[in-house]
């Protein structure tokens, strides 16, 4: 039944279907509910970036404190390794059995990589005099960056209890996370490196 | 990842113990009563608060200890405590828990450790909140808004610690409604038992589902918001913070844009209103049905009212900024788009009514309760609209009349749902019957008592009477009477205040001595009367989950032999 | 029962002191009538509202109470019915709505030959400004304060030297003369807010807002902060005095202008000053001469 026949149906009407086995698991409905939490947090901070930036002028806001921070090739190193992981989950996703493990492992290891990429990306900034307070480019920044790395190590505390639990159903939604983490990281990163 | 659809036992969590029964339970009716417990209690301090606040404007002077920057803690703490920690944790966190797996036939949550998590991040945020009455500098008095700049500048109580510790509790609220919203969420997509689909559902579940999703949506702008401000209070950053003085110094900050938190806020306060009041016109939907003995009217429509608000709800965040500053263009979008609201909203409170009419009534406690909220209902959605209504809004804002506005739409309205669903479910809950005598006297205590509290309210407001003034002072165009109305206020109000206790009593007392329950006292038709133990064993259904064949709303059907039929009888 | 005359009584009780209680809008002093009549238009619809929708429910609960042998009538739904009440319901609204607007589309147009003031709010007293004779105010901002120069105005805009200050004093505007208010706050959030002139609006630290009125009632009224802002909230308070024009020329040739206080200002006081001001951009219009 589509959704639009489901929500006009007179239920006081007629028996309806007992069947009930055509729905998804519980935890890829939770799973994708949850991305539409964490699209929300993040489409509000981009927003709140673009007005802070001083694009939206018609707030009154056109402020001229912003300086942009410089890309470092670091920045395009890390993305490569999370591109990789996010391949690496793909691969475990339609893998099967002992296969799935090992490359779900490299997925995950890879994801950790990133995580030491974002950390070093931020010494980096630091010793660069880029410091967190000293300009609003930077805070929204390291704010957005600190955000993405805290869903990254959630996802790897879920693999690990994934591992744990030898659960293959969780490695095929470790994998759908970590496409949308790859996917909310490429709009950050275009979004640090456009402005 | 287990599903609870299955009949047998095995994926549910069993507990073994006395701690892990009742302590660290994954039962959903026990963490629903440890959220309604805890929302209650903190919900206690926040009313006692108010209480303090009246007598400061019932009687200025007389209580020197009451200062103004503790009556501007106490006007924020009532606030926050009140729309957040109370309201909200009590019609999701209390309600939602125990009614969603019962009405949909489900044997838990299906995440029943997480739920359990919600519950405990929740009591962590009511703890750092507690925490923030004891810090150097009190908590916050900022308002319930906590508007930067002055939220974290010199001249605000608790600009230092109070503050800090405000959106500490946020954040992890925030993340607490998190896990008991996916939970909400999921549990109602994917476990409803055999035969339920989504328009056999009670409109409870419909208002608790709908409000959940929004606040997954809501919520989060309140998280950002929070954690920006952290940043700009501990940081040194410069998100909300402009260039500007400080008692006497230029700041180190600049640029920073108040408007941004405010419209950040209000992304996540507006919807938080229908938060609180969607699971509240569910919850009277199914009381109003149940005791006039009637479907509720217009099913189908009171479902797409619940989703059409809530779509809605986002996209008039703006009209509590009219006059902020914000460019004032804006005005005509929201004010537009708030009062379309008001039609879907009209529609509901037309099928309560409807559903009166041609019914056969029984004022049982819980239905005083149902049509005492239509009446406040009634009056606070209407004053909503001169709120709304953009020009009309300009002489009103930051007035008494705001204040009677949301405490009659948001305050008095869901509480006195919330006292009817307490009295419907008591005796399923625990298995007794509440003294009736009592029950009738804390209804016309509060119902009487809080209009007369509410009512004078906007009559100051539209006067031009500011809210959160510590002391209105010699002010020419305040006329000595207003001085008179505000202890009355005060009196009425501290009245309802006593009456409470009625009401703790009578469910106390009821708990030890009340008379054992008739499992389905009432009479109604939907699934959570229909367990086979009372109150609801481990697991809910025993055996075998029900399968349910028809609506929630089978009340004297004709030819019928009784004037109800359960959703599990078959048809013919 | 009982509840079937409560909320009759408590009908007629609200009407009623709707009707005798004493607070009601106190007597306009500017042009913003068409506010109070959307407010009025308001008031009407929803309070047929509220009488109907009540009084209906009061009768609904006496006719169908129960009672032995009653059955209640079975009917899911009556989808002409619904139909009917959104479109009342509509109607209503968009009745309410228009005049709404129209006042709003009124509010936000500031008209051209509107003379200039400028309120500034601090925690928690009320400063003004008037341009002078060039009819333009300099440009301020909270970086130039120093204790000769609270205002905060850049002592390099050769627009602001003519510049009124009242620092501790009321605010006087002529009657009859459309006057756009220029908000600007030194420190955190305050608005700006006279109940007899109905307009308000909020200050913002880092941005400038404004409104617009015409006053039309000569009179003192009460300026009060209707923005949470702090401790003194309640006590930021300040005086608008309305006034016959020739009243306001002459109270207004009474007033200190920016040039005169940087005359009297001590050398030492004047080279802060000028220091504040050399570690900022020099000003479009400095140059432009």
């Amino acid at each position: 039944m589509t959704l639009l026949a489901r929500l006009t149906e007179k239920s006081w009407e007629g028996p309806a279907p007992l069947d009930i086995r055509d729905r998804p698991s519980a935890g890829a409905v939770g799973l994708v509910t949850y991305f539409a939490v964490a699209l929300v947090m993040f489409s509000l901070l981009i927003a709140a970036y673009l007005m802070r930036m001083g694009l939206h002028s018609a707030m009154g806001h056109a402020s001229d404190d912003w300086t942009p921070m410089p890309d470092p090739p670091l920045l395009w190193v890390n993305s490569t390794i999370l591109l990789l992981s996010s391949a690496a989950w793909e691969r475990a996703r339609r893998s099967v059995g002992g296969q799935a493990t090992h490359w779900a492992m490299i997925g995950a290891m890879l994801g950790l990589a990133f995580l030491c990429g974002q950390l070093l990306l931020w010494r980096h900034y630091a010793q660069g005099g880029y410091y967190l307070g000293a300009n609003p480019a930077n805070a929204f920044f390291y704010l957005l960056t600190a955000l993405h790395g805290c869903h990254i190590a959630g996802g790897l505390a879920a693999t690990a209890r994934a591992f744990a639990l030898q659960s293959l159903r969780a490695i095929g939604l470790c994998a759908l996370y970590w496409h949308f983490l790859l996917a909310l990281w490429i709009i950050l990163a275009a979004l640090l490196l456009s402005t | 990842m287990a599903t609870t659809l299955a009949d047998d036992l095995r994926p549910l969590h069993h507990p073994h113990s006395w701690v892990t029964r009742y302590v660290w339970s994954q039962d959903h009716k026990v963490i629903a009563i440890q959220y309604s417990v805890t929302a209650i209690s903190i919900g206690l301090v926040a009313l006692t608060l108010s209480a303090l606040m009246r007598l400061q404007l019932g009687f200025p002077g007389v209580f020197p200890a009451i200062q103004p920057d503790n009556y501007l803690q106490f006007v924020s703490m009532h606030g926050m405590i009140m729309v957040v920690y109370l309201l909200t944790a009590l019609l999701l966190g209390g309600f939602g828990n125990y009614l969603i797996p019962l009405m949909i036939g489900a044997r838990d949550m299906v995440f029943p450790f997480v739920n359990m998590l919600s519950f405990w991040f929740y009591l962590l945020s009511v703890i750092v909140l507690v925490v923030g009455f004891f810090v150097p500098g009190g908590p916050t008095g900022a308002g319930w808004t906590l508007y930067p700049p002055q939220a974290i500048s010199e001249g605000t109580p608790g600009h230092q610690w109070g503050i800090a510790t405000m959106l500490v509790s946020l954040a992890i609220f925030v993340v607490a409604f998190t896990m008991g919203g996916l939970n909400y969420v999921t549990t109602v997509l994917q476990a409803r038992t055999r035969g339920m689909t989504l328009m056999r559902m009670p409109l409870s579940v419909w208002g608790i589902f709908t409000a959940s999703v929004m606040g997954l949506l809501a919520f989060p702008a309140l998280f950002v918001a929070a954690i920006m401000m952290l940043f700009d209070h501990f940081a040194g950053t410069s998100f909300f913070m402009p260039m500007m003085q400080s008692m006497g110094r230029v700041t180190p900050t600049e640029g920073g844009s108040p408007l941004l938190f405010q419209h950040l806020f209000w992304f996540f306060g507006h919807p938080e209103v229908y938060i609180v009041a969607l699971p509240a016109f569910g919850i009277v939907s199914d009381l109003i049905s149940v005791h006039a003995r009637r479907n509720i009217f217009g099913y189908r429509m009171m479902v797409w009212a619940i989703t059409i608000i809530g779509a809605l709800s986002f996209l008039v965040w703006a009209h509590h900024m009219y006059v902020s500053g914000m460019n004032p263009y804006f005005g005509f979008f929201f004010a537009t788009s708030t009062l379309i609201i008001a039609i879907p909203t009209a529609i509901k409170v037309y099928n309560w009514l409807l559903t009166l009419w041609r019914g056969d009534i029984h004022l049982r406690v819980p239905m005083l309760f149902a049509i005492a909220f239509i009446f406040t209902f009634i009056h606070g959605g209407l004053s909503g609209l001169f709120l709304g209504n953009v020009s009309v809004d300009v002489p009103l804002s930051d007035t008494f009349f705001v204040v009677a506005h949301f405490h009659m739409v948001m305050g008095v309205s869901p509480v006195l749902v919330i006292f009817g669903a307490i009295y419907h479910w008591y005796p399923k809950i625990t298995g007794r019957m509440w003294n009736e005598t009592l029950g009738k006297l804390h209804f016309w205590i509060t119902f009487l008592g809080a209009y007369a509290i509410f009512l004078p309210m906007h009559y100051l407001g539209i006067l031009g009477v500011p809210r959160r003034y510590y002391a209105l002072g010699e002010t020419g165009f305040i006329p000595e009477s207003v001085h008179l109305a505000n202890e009355w206020i005060s009196i009425a109000a501290l009245i309802v205040f006593a009456g409470q206790s009625l009401f703790f009593v009578n469910m106390i007392w009821s708990l030890f001595k009340g008379p054992r329950a008739d499992p389905n006292p009432w009479g109604a038709a939907s699934l959570e009367w229909l367990t086979p133990q009372t109150p609801p064993a481990h697991g809910n259904w025993g055996a075998k989950l029900p399968v349910v064949y028809r609506w929630a709303y089978d009340y004297s059907v004709p030819g019928a032999p009784r004037d109800f039929i359960p959703q599990t009888e078959p048809r013919a | 029962m009982p509840i079937a005359v409560a909320i009759t009584v408590l009908v007629v009780a609200s009407v009623a002191f709707h009707l005798f209680s004493p607070w009601w809008r106190t007597p306009i002093a500017s042009n913003w009538g068409s506010i109070d009549s959307a407010l009025d238009v308001t008031l009407w619809i929803c309070a047929a509202a509220f009488i109907l929708l009540n009084l209906f429910m009061a009768w609904a609960l006496v006719r169908y109470r129960h009672r032995p042998g009653h059955r209640a009538h079975y009917e899911p739904e009556n989808a002409s019915l619904e139909k009917r009440l959104t479109v009342w319901t509509a109607i209503g609204i968009a009745g309410m709505l228009a005049p709404g607007l129209a006042a709003w589309g009124k509010y936000v147009s500031v008209p051209k030959e509107a003379a200039l003031v400028e309120a500034v709010g601090q925690q928690w007293n009320w400063s003004f400004r008037y341009p002078g004779p060039d009819g333009v105010l300099g440009a301020a901002s909270v970086k130039y304060i120093t204790p000769d120069n609270q205002l905060g105005l850049d002592p390099l805009d050769p627009f602001g030297r003519d510049d009124l200050l009242v620092e501790s004093g009321d605010l006087h505007l002529p009657v009859g003369k459309p006057v756009k208010v220029v908000l600007r706050s030194k420190d955190v959030l305050h608005d700006f807010y006279v109940p007899e002139f109905r307009a308000k609006m909020d200050l913002v630290p880092g941005i400038v807002t404004y409104f617009w009125l015409t006053p039309t009632r000569t009179g003192t009224f009460d300026i009060l902060c209707a923005e949470l802002c702090g401790t003194g909230h309640h006590e930021m308070r300040g005086k608008v005095v309305i006034e016959p024009p020739k009243d306001f020329a002459k109270w207004q040739s009474e007033q200190t202008s920016f040039s005169q206080i940087l005359a009297e200002a001590p050398p030492a006081a004047m080279s802060i000053l000028l220091l504040k001001a050399n570690a900022c951009t020099v000003p479009a219009s400095w140059s432009n001469r």
